[in-house]
């Protein structure tokens, strides 16, 4: 039999915005344990929430990048349960009137594009951290536990995907261009390594043509977009595997190994917890008007998915438009002010995301401080399309550029790279490789033609390389057929 | 005359002419609490310190020129469910004995501001749960009228300072009638003010859309200007009113000439004890007297008020007191995993009637029971408020006991939670409609007991709500005081 996966992706992102969610507290990571903390976030009794309009604003930017419905009015709920490192032990969150509804992802996997349904996009708030101490930092088994509140109370969106997606390879597209959206808009660092954002996948498995979901399987602990594919791959054959052996698939929460490239069984999941949701009587609905939310929306920078399409219609190869979309807003800047000055837009994307880029990683350098501007990128493609350089000489001129030598024409001739186009000054390098190469000549009038090419190289290198290859092919065919 | 028999506004007077000090009046309430206390045991904390040292300043002040107010100088006792900076706060449980908060509630500041001094911390039915003072981990306050008897709750101790000349006034909190239905039972003025209009930053949650602080004092007057004093936007509270406030004082000597009195029919007839019917009705007559218009006003949805609200106030308290685990403050009992410390520590911590209601908010939020319980409720919860509006179409204000009965014997109804709980059925919906409500005092019945006489506005109707009440209190002449053995404690 052949087997359908449905998966969808549920996604925390936390918000890099100054305070926490519900108080004044700095949001600031790595700073030393419980320093930003007050009675709010501690759940001091008494202490009370007031909600954060900058986070409001974050999430309505991330709903709308995602193509999803703000909500007129939304509510923010209770979700009861005990932990240690959640101070209240309720944590207030979304239930059923989220911010954002009803988006959409499109992302593309082999050169096939599809849609991606977004269910919801919600706010909350995150917990404190524990560090387990003793036997290897596993719970259980924990001498001691420590807690850290700095983390408690920062705002966190939760973005729940339809289950649309069908593959491994899909759900790890799908991952990346949410990330490079949620970076895009600056609302979070969206880094992986560091947990401010985090994947979970809810996995099943289906007869293919049936439309009824199998028994769903939630996969946490993905901390690379490699492991959420590997994690993915594996699950879906482990639950075909189960399912073939003819034993019944549990609901239940796997941990991913990386280390082993297997998942575990984590918890059983008897049927749904009962976090007993109702309506948070701290806080009040939050009405997002039309007005408020078009002044967010208005916010909004280009999406890579946008800028796709945009390089595509300057011309540019569906490859080429989709590593300059991807490329730092520095290098997307230049692009657009080389084009702009004239300069042809396949060229500049060829520079900007070969040599350019290349130089930036060779000298761990930051595209903010480069040197270069659109103007002289355009100036150094027009010298090498009239001539002036040679396109090798012009990797050397954009390095003294990039190194702070100055424009491209300067540098150009500080190092000696200008092409030497002066045909007088040609011949007479032509005419002094052709007396010192005597039996080169003789075979070529004897019909041997193309020792043409190793007497190009020799004025070439009497002339250092500045000479115009094709003007010395020129003169030398002239000279030796006259 | 006694200082301690003085209103805020006498004792203001006599401090800006000299007559007494801030100081002066401290130690007469330290006195009279030092002989008043081993039978009444309304005070958990008193901080002679800090009391000391804000009449100082008080004193001081004013001898510089600066006057804070109508609160400048006096004494004032607080609930134990409101933060102070320094000073234990318990709401009256074992979890929380010791805990020192590290900041002042809203209204706390609010007071210090005004000139206050906060004499102490007053006793309360564990977590403000109870309607007798008789569910706090430190023991039972009794009533000043007859020490046999409680003084009504949760905000006992509250009412029973200001009763017994110990403070001059006091805040408490009222989430079904905690403010209105001690002040009635032992025979003081106590409101409840709009919901949203006072800060719940710094108070000990019990049921958040519920909660309200608000004054127990000796007279309608001194409760206006305690209200003005303590409500006003916070920024710190989602749920503060950040609209226009009204004058609550605006109305004080306009009387009721012409005002729409409505008496609520249902809050009468089984269960209401005969005295404080007879008292009530004797009330109505003379406000007609007066120059009201009385208009008999049905609410039915009031019948079912105490149902929805046993479901909501304890579903809310549920999670409010979830954050009680041991893990950061408060009691910890030890325990091999994090769980059993968290259900030692609570098992521990919590008295009987707090886990009574956590189980029963528990219960009534779980899956399966929610639509049930909870969504029904909230349901009642509307109609309550639509009935009210309904009413307000055609009366001012509303009228009614604030307690069906004077204050009972002490243990009479801790073995019935259900009679206990009916100590509640004429405050109630004001709070689950979030409107403003009041008691005065208006007599005594044949034993020498204080009767309550409560009445509702709408919606920031303080103004009118202080123009009825002040008129009740003209009218009713109520000067008794309780009489308590000369015992030095």
């Amino acid at each position: 039999m052949s087997w359908e996966a449905v998966i969808g992706i549920e996604v925390h992102v936390e918000l890099t915005t100054d305070s926490k969610m519900f108080c004044g507290c700095a949001v600031s990571f790595g700073d030393p344990p419980n320093t930003n903390i007050c009675p709010t976030c501690l759940g001091l009794p008494g202490a009370l929430p007031v909600p954060n309009r900058v986070a409001i604003e974050s999430i309505m930017a991330v709903g709308l990048a995602f193509n999803c419905e703000v909500s007129p009015r939304s509510v923010f709920h209770r979700k009861n349960y005990f932990y240690a490192d959640l101070p209240k032990n309720y944590q207030i969150s979304q239930f059923d009137i989220p911010v954002c509804h009803d988006g959409y992802l499109d992302v593309t996997v082999d050169g096939e594009t599809r849609r991606i349904g977004i269910e919801r996009a919600h706010m909350e708030e995150d917990t404190g951290k524990s560090t387990h101490l003793g036997d290897g930092g596993r719970i259980h088994a924990a001498e001691s536990t420590l807690l850290d509140f700095n983390r408690s109370g920062v705002p966190l969106v939760e973005i729940v995907s339809r289950p649309d997606i069908r593959s491994a390879a899909e759900s790890r597209a799908y991952a990346q261009e949410l990330r490079s959206i949620v970076a895009e808009l600056g609302v979070s660092d969206a880094r992986l390594e560091e947990g401010s954002i985090r994947f979970d996948a809810n996995i099943s498995i289906r007869p293919e043509g049936v439309e009824t979901l199998g028994t769903k399987v939630e996969v946490k602990n993905m901390n690379s977009f490699r492991s959420l594919e590997r994690a993915v791959d594996y699950e879906i054959a482990r639950q075909i595997s189960v399912v073939e052996g003819g034993a019944e698939m549990i609901q239940e929460t796997r941990h991913w190994d990386e280390e082993a490239d297997v998942t575990h069984s984590m918890r059983t999941k008897e049927g749904l917890s009962d976090y007993r949701f109702f309506t948070e009587p701290d806080l009040v609905p939050m009405v997002m008007s039309d007005g408020w939310i078009e002044e967010v929306r208005a916010t909004l920078p280009e999406l890579p998915a946008a800028r796709r399409a945009s390089y595509e219609a300057h011309g540019l190869e569906s490859d080429l438009a989709e590593v300059l979309s991807a490329a730092p807003k520095e290098l997307r800047n230049i692009y657009y002010e080389a084009i702009s000055d004239g300069a042809a837009p396949k060229a500049v994307a060829n520079w900007l995301t070969g040599e350019v880029t290349a130089w930036l990683r060779r000298n761990e350098a930051d595209p903010a401080d480069m040197s270069l501007t659109g103007p002289h990128l355009g100036e150094l493609i027009a010298m090498v399309e009239d001539g002036t350089v040679s396109s090798s000489a012009a990797k050397d001129v954009l390095q003294g550029v990039l190194e702070g030598e100055g424009n491209p024409r300067t540098v150009a001739e500080s190092r000696d790279l200008v092409q030497i186009s002066d045909t007088g000054a040609l011949e007479e390098a032509v005419l002094g490789v052709l007396g010192e190469n005597p039996d080169a000549v003789e075979s070529y009038r004897g019909g041997e033609k193309k020792v043409v090419g190793f007497l190009v190289g020799q004025v070439m290198r009497a002339t250092q390389g500045k000479a115009d290859p094709k003007m010395v092919n020129q003169i030398l065919t002239e000279k030796l057929e006259g | 005359m006694s200082l301690t028999d003085l209103t805020v506004a006498e004792a203001g007077a006599k401090l800006r002419d000299g007559e007494a000090s801030s100081v002066d009046l401290l130690d007469s309430i330290l006195d009279r609490a030092s002989m008043t206390e081993a039978q009444v045991h309304a005070y958990l904390t008193i901080d002679r310190e800090g009391a000391h040292e804000a009449a100082g300043k008080a004193d001081a002040d004013l001898a510089d020129g600066i006057d804070r107010g109508p609160l400048h100088g006096i004494p004032i006792a607080l609930k134990d469910n409101m933060c102070t900076r320094g000073v234990e706060t318990t709401a009256s449980s074992q979890i929380l004995a010791g805990y020192v908060p590290p900041y002042d509630a809203t209204v706390v500041q609010k007071l210090r501001d005004a000139g206050a001094v906060i004499v102490g911390k007053t006793n309360l039915d564990e977590f403000a749960m109870g309607s007798s003072t008789e569910n706090s981990a430190y023991g039972a306050t009794f009533n000043p009228w007859d020490i046999g008897r409680i003084p009504g709750g949760s905000s006992g101790g509250s009412a029973a300072v200001v009763a017994a000349g110990s403070a001059f006034a006091a805040l408490g909190s009222d989430t079904g009638g905690s403010i209105r239905q001690p002040a009635s039972l032992t025979g003081v003025v106590g409101l409840k003010p709009t919901y949203g209009t006072v800060s719940r930053y710094g108070l000990i949650a019990f049921a958040s859309s519920l909660d309200q602080i608000g004054p127990l004092a000796k007279s309608v007057e001194d409760a206006a200007l305690i209200l003005e004093a303590i409500w006003g936007h916070d920024p710190l509270d989602a749920t503060s009113f950040s609209g226009a406030y009204p004058d609550p004082g605006a109305g004080l000597d306009r009387g009721v000439g012409g005002l729409r009195i409505g008496v609520v029919e249902e809050l009468a007839g089984e269960g209401y004890e005969e005295a404080v019917e007879t008292g009530v009705a004797s009330m109505v007559s003379q406000l007609s007297d007066a120059g009201a218009e009385i208009v008999e006003v049905s609410l039915p949805t009031f019948e079912i008020a105490l149902s929805a609200y046993y479901l909501i106030a304890p579903a809310e308290a549920s999670a409010n007191l979830a954050r009680f685990d041991g893990i950061r403050y408060g009691h910890r009992a030890e325990g091999a995993t994090t769980e059993e410390l968290m259900a030692r520590t609570r098992g521990e911590g919590f008295g009987p009637e707090v886990i009574r209601r956590i189980l029963l908010g528990t219960y009534a939020l779980s899956a399966g029971y929610y639509d049930a319980f909870y969504g029904q409720a909230q349901k009642v919860r509307a109609a309550i408020q639509e009935d009210f509006a309904r009413a307000y179409e055609s009366v001012d204000v509303l009228v009614s006991p604030t307690s069906p009965t004077v204050a009972f014997e002490v243990g009479a109804r801790t073995e019935d939670p259900l009679a206990m709980y009916l100590s509640d059925i004429c405050t109630i919906p004001s709070n689950l409609s979030g409107h403003p409500g009041i008691s005065i005092p208006i007599g005594v019945d044949g034993q020498g007991l204080p009767i309550g006489f409560q009445v509702m506005a709408p919606a920031l109707g303080e103004e009118v709500l202080f123009q009825a009440a002040a008129e009740v209190e003209r009218l009713a002449a109520f000067s008794d005081k309780p009489e308590l053995a000369e015992v030095a404690s």
